[in-house]
């Protein structure tokens, strides 16, 4: 079967925190990760943004579990968007972005966004002057 | 041999006239010797696209029935107010300007969603504004409220009028304090974290005649999608700055005031901008032909990215203190390539003006000039020259 690679935003309650549930998406679900990002909040909630690999089978129990313990998932591709129609391609987002997700076609001048790559920090939409870059949540 | 602006009019006429965008022009000159291309092209059209808070429309709604007096009162066009300063039913409407209850930078920083410049594309796009008078009341202009909704068709005049626009070069924004910093340069991260320019560079149009040889009072240019003129020079006009051997400023240098049917406009090329920590503006699309004449202008339009260069400043402290201290220049082609080294720093790089869309306008401009809809003006006077001694004030302040 085909594995696959999908990112994820996830909040981790407070009683989740301290949980070995990485652990368990490698050793129930067959899965590799890597983490993008992770951080904790002042209310100690835990934010993790990762990669998950897998089969789409196995990607699918896995979210399905998670969001039964009370994770709350979002998945990264369809978080943040790029309206063309409102890009006028001026570059201000390009090195604001961490991960390299926009950058500039150097033929056509024109403005892209990889959407594979983005780790829905949101950098970008406070820096779009047109509006461009939204949040699809 | 030179030529004349009505000879190059009659080649447009007749569809003969040669025309070649800015960015043409600099790679033909790599191939072809000036004397050949000054004889063989007739206009070269440039381009730019960025935000340009100096700018807004002027705006008269006709009369209401009984009569209001905007002048004195106030007047909202979709909550931002615009200028009550004049008579009965005109008004300005600035880029710039935010609706009274916008939070601005009370939670820094601001987003700005909504201001002047929006409201501008807003009528460009054909949508229905609100606008809102309120007056004291006269035995001429009793009527002390206005409440209706208009669009830009229904207007009497309305015309763009941006008392600067077009700066003929301009800085790179850097931050070298340990906080990131929101300025009407984009989002500058602490520690030489990003360096933002604002400049078409090699197509950018009082770049490709430095020394404002043909654009004067009167010039025909393109200006947001329809036809407008170069009104006067612009405000903080400064035309004696340092330049390169090849006469290009290396820092700000001239400006334009511009002048243009609004109702010819299109919102592709005048968009609102929210600048977060900043404000709004408009961005502005400008075109500009340079008309052939000699050998000078040709030499002057081929001047490459490579050979334009602009100063950094630092943002988190001297711009703001306005210390003057530059921390090095940079050409264009190093800005354009997304990397550049500052202070042994490799520091990526973004542009607030639209290189895409600079093309796009140059492009415009040279298929309506071959099509024989767009004819060069001859100017009716020039600007302050370099050597005029004409120079940009800082204010006086007391202490």
């Amino acid at each position: 079967m085909d594995t696959q690679q999908k990112k994820f935003v996830m909040h981790f309650p407070r009683k989740l925190v301290d949980k070995p549930i990485m652990s368990s998406l490698v050793k129930q679900f067959d899965l590799e990760f890597n983490i993008l990002k992770a951080y904790v909040t002042p209310e100690e909630e835990g934010t993790l943004v990762l990669a998950l690999y897998g089969t789409d089978r196995n990607l699918i129990k896995a979210i399905t579990h998670l969001k039964e313990i009370g994770v709350r998932v979002q998945s990264i591709a369809s978080d943040i968007k790029m309206i063309e129609e409102l890009c006028t391609a001026c570059t201000v987002c390009i090195p604001l972005c961490p991960v390299g997700a926009l950058y500039q076609d150097r033929k056509t001048m024109s403005v892209r966004f990889d959407a594979e790559k983005c780790i829905a920090c949101g950098v970008c939409i406070k820096a779009c002057p047109t509006k461009a870059m939204v949040s699809t949540i | 041999m030179a030529k004349t602006i009505a000879e190059i009019n009659k080649k447009i006429k007749e569809g003969k006239a040669v025309v070649v965008t800015a960015e043409e022009i600099v790679e033909l000159a790599k191939k072809h010797p000036t004397k050949k291309l000054s004889e063989e092209i007739d206009v070269v059209t440039t381009g730019t696209f960025g935000p340009m808070c100096s700018s807004g429309v002027f705006l008269n709604f006709g009369h209401s029935s009984p009569r209001v007096k905007i002048g004195g009162g106030r007047v909202y066009l979709n909550g931002v107010p615009g200028y009550a300063g004049i008579a009965a039913v005109d008004t300005y409407l600035g880029a710039a300007a935010l609706p009274e209850d916008d939070p601005r930078n009370s939670e820094h920083p601001g987003a700005f969603r909504y201001g002047g410049g929006h409201v501008i594309e807003d009528l460009v796009a054909g949508k229905e504004i609100t606008l809102e008078i309120s007056a004291y009341g006269t035995d001429c202009y009793p009527n002390k409220h206005v409440s209706t909704r208009i669009k830009l068709k229904d207007l009497n005049e309305a015309f763009l009028f941006n008392p600067r626009n077009c700066y003929q070069n301009y800085n790179i924004a850097v931050n070298l304090s340990k906080k990131t910093i929101y300025t009407y340069m984009g989002i500058l991260k602490p520690e030489l974290g990003n360096a933002n320019y604002c400049s078409a560079g090699q197509l950018s149009p009082l770049l490709k005649d430095p020394f404002l040889t043909t654009i004067g009072f009167g010039t025909r240019i393109f200006l947001g999608g329809g036809i407008g003129y170069v009104a006067w020079w612009g405000t903080q006009y400064n035309p004696g700055v340092s330049r390169t051997k090849n006469g290009v400023p290396t820092t700000g240098g001239a400006t334009l005031a511009l002048i243009g049917d609004l109702k010819q406009m299109k919102s592709e090329y005048l968009r609102g901008a929210s600048l977060t920590g900043y404000g709004v503006s408009l961005i502005v699309g400008i075109g500009i032909p340079i008309p052939v004449l000699d050998e000078d202008i040709v030499r002057w339009a081929s001047i490459p990215d490579e050979d334009i260069y602009a100063p950094v400043v630092d943002y988190s402290s001297d711009y703001p203190r306005r210390t003057g201290k530059v921390l090095g220049e940079l050409n264009y082609a190093q800005l354009k390539s997304g990397e550049v080294t500052i202070l042994n720093k490799k520091v990526p790089t973004g542009s607030l003006s639209s290189y895409r869309k600079a093309r796009e306008i140059a492009e415009t401009l040279k298929d309506w000039i071959q099509k024989g809809s767009f004819l060069l003006t001859e100017r009716l006077f020039s600007f302050p020259s370099a050597e005029s001694g004409y120079s940009f004030r800082m204010m006086k302040e007391e202490n």
